[in-house]
């Protein structure tokens, strides 16, 4: 359950910029190629929120698709998982998108 | 209260002030009547983009998106969810750059063979390197003692209900331990397969271990830790002959979810291979840091 480490980290860290304003609403993108799932990462907030200037505030998921590239015959596709296999057969693969882990914005009153 | 910073002074209401807001709204500057009784927690510098006087008419550009309404604002941040743990690892790493340490994250599932192999490592270390170690586990101080027993300077860091080690841990065990320039600084991360797997802790190379008991497929089943590895060392081969183990099926599903990985098979029981993970030991320590990926970061 790192999604609570995550969560802990996150509020932290727009508590800070918020300067004691209040968050109404905050942001992310996380990949799907990471290993941090949306829906325990919004349960966790709502936990490590508790008692803090971000209590109450909305978590707005952006989820982005995996993108790979094949090392064998360089063709683009979408991944599901952290691993997949391409049409040609190749293993191999490059990332191109997925991994994202970001905070992107956040709202205050 | 100021609807583009948000301040809450109650003298913005009632007389205007002037403001100049920059293109970014966090570091954005701005200009107050000063204030000598008020305490002031943030940085003016002075940079007018656009001066207006703050009189509730908001027509002025900015060139960054937000709601623009009297009493909410938007901040752009786009930085790392990790961010904390992302700034505490770049110290670390900094530090053992500073001091040519060549700090190892070791990573695993319990049992695999994480501190047998320390073990062996440190007895057979000779003066080939100093090696210290930095354990993670959730309780009990047993692990720090098997290193100790081996020859080796230990710091036990239990995480109680934690799963995983973090940078700012790593920094706590690095301050008591005080690792000597050009040693080697083993943090063994606490026996997980997932959650260590998001945690940079500022080092140089992250190593997984992988026993033969464990089954050949879990780099597919875990695939978020494999595919942040330099090195996966196969342990425990000496069962070879008693498991069901098929190491080029292994290999290969290693490669899927880590097409860069190294992998060397050893047995850290007979010390079988363990000649090449000293070499690797010795290579990666000869290297300057300046020279190696930053980070292991997933």
């Amino acid at each position: 359950m790192h999604e609570l480490g995550i969560a802990m980290q996150l509020v932290d860290a727009v508590t800070e910029r918020a300067r004691g304003a209040r968050v109404r609403r905050v942001v992310l993108e996380i990949g799907a190629l990471t290993a941090v799932l949306p829906d325990a990462l919004r349960f966790c907030f709502d936990l490590a929120t508790a008692g803090s200037a971000v209590e109450g505030a909305s978590l707005e998921i952006l989820e982005r698709p995996g993108r790979a590239r094949c090392r064998v015959c360089q063709r683009e596709f979408e991944l599901l998982r952290p691993f997949g296999r391409c049409v040609c057969g190749g293993t191999e693969l490059d990332w191109l998108g997925g991994d994202e882990l970001r905070i992107c914005e956040m709202e205050v009153a | 209260m100021c609807g583009v910073c948000g301040c809450s002074e109650p003298e913005h209401e009632s007389e205007p002030l002037a403001h100049a807001h920059s293109s970014h709204a966090l570091e954005h500057s701005h200009a107050h009547h000063y204030d000598p009784a008020r305490a002031h927690d943030h940085v003016h510098p002075h940079g007018h983009d656009h001066a207006h006087a703050h009189d509730n008419v908001h027509a002025h550009g900015h060139d960054h998106a937000h709601a623009h309404d009297r009493d909410s604002r938007l901040i752009r941040l786009e930085h790392d969810l990790l961010h904390k743990n992302s700034l505490l690892a770049g110290q670390n790493r900094a530090w053992f750059q500073g001091r040519a340490v060549l700090a190892i994250n070791l990573v695993s599932s319990p049992g695999s063979g994480k501190t047998t192999l320390l073990e062996r490592t440190i007895a057979e270390s000779g003066l080939r390197w100093k090696l210290l170690v930095i354990q993670g586990d959730q309780a009990t101080d047993r692990d720090a003692a098997r290193i100790r027993g081996a020859g080796a300077r230990a710091v036990q860091i239990n995480t109680g209900t934690g799963c995983h080690l973090d940078a700012a841990m790593v920094a706590r065990g690095v301050a008591e331990l005080d690792p000597p320039a050009g040693s080697i600084l083993a943090i063994e991360n606490v026996g997980n397969l997932v959650c260590p797997a998001l945690f940079d802790l500022g080092e140089r190379a992250r190593v997984a271990v992988l026993s033969v008991t464990e089954g050949a497929d879990k780099p597919l089943k875990y695939p978020y830790l494999f595919r942040g590895t330099q090195l996966v060392l196969l342990n425990k081969t000496d069962l070879l002959p008693y498991v069901d183990f098929d190491l080029d099926a292994c290999k290969d599903l290693l490669r899927q979810v880590n097409p860069d990985v190294e992998m060397l098979a050893v047995s850290a029981k007979t010390g079988s291979g363990l000649d090449a993970w000293y070499a690797w030991l010795t290579q990666r320590l000869a290297i300057a840091p300046q020279q190696t990926a930053q980070g292991a970061a997933p």
